[in-house]
């Protein structure tokens, strides 16, 4: 498969803390990779690196061959690389249909549509219909619908994270990085949401990374996993390999979990 | 060399008054985050207090030299009957608001205290020179300065050092550190935080009134005197850093040392010069010279 | 062309002072300039108030322009009112651009300390020399329109008439851009900077653009104010200056482009009100009404517009 991200060499310290050491990672196109580690341990320093939060102090990531090391964030969305957020970033004082209207109108405001001049109802840029039509039809994926008026604020845990994630999506990622996307989430809950992101993300044919602290959501979901430690990555294998493995046991997964890896190629087979 | 000495005096003599007038303000942010513009409202009621009580004590012949004590009454009964009067009134049902809207709060009850302070005193002019003159002078070279300045740069040291020596060495200190840091932690462990953004705001506010009430003597005392002193305790302030005692004591040093070499060398640009500073602190180091670390927010 | 509520309202403000115009009172027409320049400065306030930003020195845009018409009928004699307010837009818009790649970093009470910085330092500047007037200030001449001079009858007329034309213009033109993608980015910043960001837009792009914008407004509106008084000075970049815009828009609200307008006309009311009853208290009078509106009408008088409307089509 070809190879979308490529990570070579990074480096990141904070002073005395080494959040990334020379990582190299490459990453297939269409491939469900799960990112697990403990905290500090330089998952979401990666996930950082690619989006443009923080620059590496050496190294470079390649996205289809072009160097986007030095990128701001805004530029890497638009090169369609899409993040999600630990803690969800919704506009709190809109409903779920004024988030979604709300991200919506940015992307057209990045394509210049529906400005001073124009008349009618401008297309939102990926997509092929107005804002309200993707609205509607995105909060339907994502089982969304029934708290379309309801305010972000009162909004339960899993539906943040949802919401969250579908104004990820909008943007058409061909890239989508979630950062623990089901922490936060009741247990009920996890799985489900989960099974609806990952759908949505093979309908759009996204290359996903998530990062995980749930070892049996990265079992089923993940094709392969990053194992990071003392920000270097200690495994790198599909997941009944890679959470089996004794040093990701030591250091990342603890002794007590038995026997995992079991159904996560089915789900991508 | 002599030009140098009178710069010098000059400039430490402003730094004393400017730091007794703004060091409230800072104090009152860094413990209570808010910026207060009813400050300027403070030193003009100190002012106008002080005006009025000395001149009324020297008027019926009274010893001259208590007038200081006077002065000093004026400054802290002032303080202590308004100051509380409009934080337990108005300012503590805000506390949950957006900072600049407190911000604006504080601007309108300075509107109203401008109002409130002719209504009570009147638009003529307060002069009382005596306790000014009282001290004699003393020499730097073949200048000669009212030794009465001196007492401002007293204030100045005394009012630092005491509130250094209050945060660091006292256990009320420790507690309005801890509430600095963290009020809701702090109330949660049982500090009384209301009671401490009370004594605070009333604190600030005296030291702000005994700021006036000792630039009375020096002053023709008139409406609108504490319009130009909220400005400049804000320059004062930034340049240190919000919230910050050694930035202000700082930031009071390099305004009025600055401020002084503009009056000798080039006059045209006394005042820009204040706020140039005051632009090139916050487009370099916002948070002031002495400024402390941010979080991270993602 | 269908027009919405607020176009129509604007258009219809404008007909009515062409119309009813030469029937007000000098004095009326005089105020109605005033609070047309102050409205001008409130509308660009409002626009950053949108995106969660307060300055604390849009008079130094209002100084700006007031400075620039008076400076080019002093070297060049030119006394045409819309050279007037072009020349103290551009000036301000010049400037904003410059600041705005600073100012446009800042956020909350710093970006209203260095906006208030910069505005004093323009005073300092101005009230120490004596080639630009200092504390005395510099006199306007008379304004002329399209090369005519107008008699002392029809000046003040003519003056209200034009600035309540340039306004009229302006606020439906901000009212358009609330209402497109980019104009939109503005709340959005307000709610939440980092979404905002992360859907691709640059969001300090777009606070500079707005800074410009509300400079441009704030620079009609000295220009405006210079010829109507006939006379400037240094204090129109003080920070109470910038304390009154603050206090118009905030009556105001910042629901709709007619809003500041309206804040500017109630505030000239309440100030020439007062202080005719009693020039000591007036102060106290836009202190208390300033508390008022914060308390008991945060989004400002112009909410209570919106309720009424609200409670109409329910």
């Amino acid at each position: 498969m070809a190879v979308i991200l490529d990570a070579q060499g990074l480096q990141k310290t904070f002073g005395a803390v080494t959040a990334a050491s020379d990582i190299n990672v490459a990453i297939e196109k269409d491939s469900v990779v799960g990112l697990i580690g403990t905290n500090g341990a330089g998952k979401t320093t990666f996930i950082n690196m690619i989006t443009g939060y923080l620059k590496p102090d050496a190294g470079s990531i390649h996205f289809d061959g072009h160097d986007i090391t030095a990128l701001e964030p805004r530029e890497i969305t638009r090169l369609r690389i899409c993040r999600s957020f630990q803690i969800p970033q919704l506009y709190q004082s809109l409903t779920v249909h004024g988030n979604m209207m709300a991200a919506l109108g940015v992307l057209l405001s990045n394509a210049g549509l529906g400005g001073f001049f124009s008349r009618g109802t401008p297309l939102v840029p990926g997509h092929d219909a107005g804002a309200e039509e993707v609205a509607a039809r995105t909060l339907e994926r994502f089982g969304l619908s029934a708290y379309r008026d309801s305010n972000a604020q009162t909004l339960p845990g899993g539906v943040r994270k949802l919401l969250d994630i579908a104004l990820t999506i909008v943007a058409k990622p061909r890239i989508l990085l979630l950062d623990e996307p089901t922490s936060g989430v009741s247990a009920d809950e996890k799985f489900g949401i989960m099974e609806m992101v990952m759908k949505v993300a093979r309908d759009e044919g996204a290359t996903v990374l998530f990062v995980e602290h749930d070892m049996e959501i990265v079992s089923r979901f993940a094709q392969r996993v990053l194992a990071f430690y003392d920000g270097r990555i200690i495994a790198d294998a599909p997941p009944e390999i890679a959470l089996n493995d004794p040093e990701v046991r030591r250091y990342v997964v603890g002794g007590a979990l038995q026997r995992l890896g079991q159904g996560a190629g089915a789900e991508h087979a | 060399m002599e030009h140098i000495a009178a710069v010098l005096v000059d400039g430490i003599i402003y730094a004393a008054w400017l730091f007794v007038a703004a060091v409230g303000m800072t104090l009152i942010y860094g413990v209570m985050k808010i910026v207060n513009i009813t400050h300027g409202s403070f030193y003009a009621l100190g002012a106008y207090a002080g005006a009025s009580m000395a001149g009324a004590w020297l008027a019926r012949g009274y010893p001259p030299m208590l007038s200081y004590a006077v002065l000093l009454a004026a400054g802290v009964v002032v303080a202590l009957v308004v100051a509380p009067l409009i934080e337990r009134g108005l300012l503590r049902f805000m506390y949950a608001k957006d900072e600049v809207v407190i911000l604006l709060i504080t601007y309108a009850l300075f509107l109203v205290l401008e109002d409130v302070i002719k209504l009570v005193w009147g638009v003529d002019p307060y002069f009382i020179a005596e306790p000014y003159g009282l001290l004699g002078s003393f020499e730097v070279g073949s200048l000669s300065y009212p030794t009465y300045n001196l007492i401002l740069v007293g204030l100045a040291l005394v009012s630092g050092a005491g509130l250094a020596w209050m945060l660091n060495r006292t256990r009320t200190g420790k507690l309005l550190r801890a509430v600095i840091h963290d009020p809701q932690v702090s109330s949660a462990m049982g500090v009384n935080v209301d009671r401490f953004y009370l004594v605070t705001f009333t604190f600030g506010s005296m030291l702000a009134a005994l700021g006036g009430a000792f630039t009375a003597p020096t002053v023709s005392v008139v409406p609108g005197l504490g319009v130009e002193v909220v400005v400049l305790s804000f320059a004062v302030v930034v340049i240190g850093g919000l919230g910050s005692l050694p930035g202000a004591a700082l930031g009071a040093l390099i305004v009025g040392l600055v401020r002084s070499l503009s009056i000798h060398y080039l006059p045209q640009v006394e005042l820009f010069v204040i706020y140039f500073v005051m632009a090139l602190v916050l487009a370099v180091r916002p948070r002031g010279l002495f400024s402390l670390a941010e979080a991270r927010k993602i | 062309m269908k027009l919405d509520r607020t176009q129509l309202a604007l258009i219809a403000i404008l007909v009515a002072v062409a119309a009813g115009g030469p029937f007000l009172p000098k004095w009326a027409l005089f105020l109605l300039t005033i609070a047309v320049a102050k409205g001008l400065v409130a509308l660009g306030l409002m626009l950053l108030l949108r995106a969660g930003l307060v300055s604390f020195g849009q008079a130094l845009y209002y100084c700006l322009g007031a400075y620039a018409a008076g400076g080019i009928g002093r070297a060049f004699g030119i006394s045409d009112i819309f050279v007037q307010m072009l020349t103290g837009a551009v000036v301000a818009a010049f400037f904003a651009w410059l600041f705005g790649f600073l100012l446009a970093r800042y956020r909350g009470i710093f970006f209203g300390l260095l906006s208030l910085a910069l505005s004093m330092i323009l005073y300092g500047l101005i009230v120490k020399n004596e080639a630009l007037g200092s504390t005395d200030g510099i006199n306007v001449l008379p304004s002329t329109l399209f090369g005519i001079r107008p008699g002392e009858a029809t000046l003040r007329y003519a003056v209200a008439l034009a600035a309540v034309g340039v306004a009229v213009l302006a606020a439906l033109l901000v009212h358009r851009y609330m209402n497109t993608p980019q104009g939109q980015l503005a709340p959005a910043i307000k709610d939440n900077e980092i979404r905002v960001e992360y859907m691709g837009a640059s969001v300090q792009q777009a606070i500079h653009v707005m800074y410009v914008i509300a400079a441009a407004l704030a620079g009609i509106g000295g220009a405006l104010a210079a010829t109507a008084v006939g006379h400037i000075d240094p204090d129109m970049a003080y920070w109470t200056s910038s304390g009154e815009f603050i206090f118009i828009t905030i009556l105001a609200g910042t629901g709709s482009a007619i809003a500041p307008f309206l804040g500017a006309v109630i505030f000239g009311i309440i100030h020439t009100v007062a202080y005719d009853v009693s020039p000591n208290t007036w102060q106290l009078t836009l202190g208390l009404s300033l508390l008022v509106v914060i308390v008991f009408l945060p989004e400002g008088l112009w909410s209570l517009f919106k309720r009424r409307a609200a409670r109409k089509a329910a």
